[in-house]
């Protein structure tokens, strides 16, 4: 529960309803046992997220798969989610929870630009994420990639993984599907690359990670965000990159 | 790779992995056995002979491998003698598989077979959780998690033994790098009709990925 805005009658029932973890198996007389887990398991975005940094800008990418236990309950999600006109988040972990902490960072960087009558630095958008995420560490479940372009300091990578810490990377990899590539971008990343190479770094790694993570999967969601703006992407089942093992 | 017994039992995390190419196998392996926190062996080689030109690799528990192990050295001799003939790789990973599904309950380790034989050349068999699979490349321990992405991209069928070696290398490097219980040596074992070469890599003489600067 993120009581960070005026809590409503009409909010009041979703900052109060306590969070199901999927432990009502355990108790006696429930009918968990009987119904498919997805009747009774957390909203949970799997997935793979990924931003890279480059001279002028940053690319991020997503898969599109939410999973309710084994069902998957949206399999064309956005998870590349605007905070700002040039600033993105890309979420993992449980849906509610990013979704809750990207609309009050939203909220709060909007007014923020307003009092300062600029655009928001990446920077203060990552802050702001990670005071959240470090604030609730304990009742949260969110991995998020915060990513963006700014006039100070151009394009800019900031992973505010589980438990609330930020730190500015290059380039930065979050979600279930992430373990599965961690060797591939780390073989394959090189610096100074242009902006069509990153978009193509980033399609191929989340195309892998989709290929062998069970939460992962559906279309890959790309944007480019520079100064000039948003361009975004999908590569659709049939357009993923292909690799020849198997 | 979930630690189900006290977690200061000694495992060895790793990451194992083996190529079939033209001729052959190529078998890597890292070094390290921890048991909890610590490293207890650094320069441990998990690439262990099962006969001349069958090798296995182990992860998981390093007492239930060894066991595994052992008890298959034993067995595929009876069946060596019995026969008049070398082994053949296939019957090698049945009699691991066999160990492992029947104990699978009291046991925790994961044997990766392979070698060559005259019937069927290089030959890399799976045998986790006790099922038998055939691979052309086959990943495993805890440090291979990290590399199915790099695994997918980089393999190329019929490499040669030279590109084999190269890819094998760089797949146990970049596992290295990420998994805590993973490191030290790269130890590597080439198979082919014409005996077996071992190859011992020193963590200096590694490649260099990225690594945050």
């Amino acid at each position: 529960a993120l009581p960070i805005w005026p809590v409503t009658q009409e909010n009041m029932a979703t900052v109060m309803m306590p969070v199901q973890r999927g432990e009502s198996a355990a108790r006696p007389g429930s009918y968990a046992d009987l119904t498919p887990d997805w009747t009774h398991a957390e909203v949970s975005t799997g997935t793979t997220i990924m931003a890279v940094e480059f001279d002028g800008g940053v690319v991020i990418g997503a898969d599109s798969r939410t999973t309710t236990g084994a069902y998957i309950a949206n399999r064309v999600t956005d998870k590349l989610t605007p905070i700002h006109d040039r600033i993105y988040c890309c979420r993992s972990g449980s849906a509610a929870d990013t979704q809750a902490i990207a609309d009050a960072v939203a909220y709060q960087l909007g007014f923020h630009s307003i009092e300062l009558d600029e655009p928001p630095l990446v920077h203060t958008a990552a802050s702001l994420f990670k005071e959240m995420c470090y604030k609730y560490r304990e009742d949260l479940t969110a991995g998020i990639i915060v990513a963006g372009w700014d006039s100070r300091k151009g394009g800019q990578v900031y992973s505010v993984p589980m438990g609330g810490m930020m730190v500015h990377q290059p380039f930065s990899i979050g979600g279930s599907g992430s373990s599965y590539i961690y060797g591939f971008v780390d073989s394959s990343y090189k610096k100074g690359m242009t902006k069509e190479e990153c978009l193509t770094f980033t399609a191929n790694a989340v195309a892998l990670a989709m290929e062998r993570d069970g939460s992962s999967g559906g279309v890959i969601r790309l944007a480019a965000i520079t100064e000039g703006g948003v361009e975004r992407k999908v590569i659709l089942g049939n357009e993923l990159p292909r690799f020849n093992i198997g | 790779m979930d630690i189900t017994g006290d977690a200061s039992e000694v495992r060895t995390g790793t990451t194992i992995i083996a190529v079939e190419f033209e001729g052959g196998v190529v078998m890597g392996s890292d070094s390290r056995v921890s048991a909890g926190e610590s490293v207890v062996n650094r320069v441990f080689n998990k690439l262990s002979p099962l006969h001349e030109r069958i090798y296995c690799a182990l992860s998981g528990s390093a007492a239930d491998a060894q066991a595994i192990v052992d008890m298959a050295q034993y067995q595929l001799e009876m069946h060596s003698m019995e026969v008049g003939a070398p082994p053949q790789v296939i019957a090698a990973a049945n009699v691991v598989r066999n160990i492992s599904y029947k104990h699978k309950e009291e046991l925790s380790a994961h044997l990766m077979v392979a070698g060559w034989d005259r019937r069927k050349g290089g030959q890399v068999y799976g045998t986790l959780d006790g099922m038998l699979t055939r691979h052309q490349v086959c990943i495993g321990g805890s440090g291979s998690s990290y590399i199915y992405g790099y695994v997918d991209s980089a393999y190329k069928s019929r490499m040669s033994k030279e590109e084999c070696l190269q890819f094998v290398t760089n797949a146990l490097t970049l596992a290295m790098g990420r998994d805590g219980s993973s490191g030290g040596v790269v130890h590597l074992v080439t198979i082919t009709k014409d005996g077996v070469e071992p190859k011992l890599i020193l963590s200096n003489d590694l490649p260099q990925f990225y690594d945050n600067e």
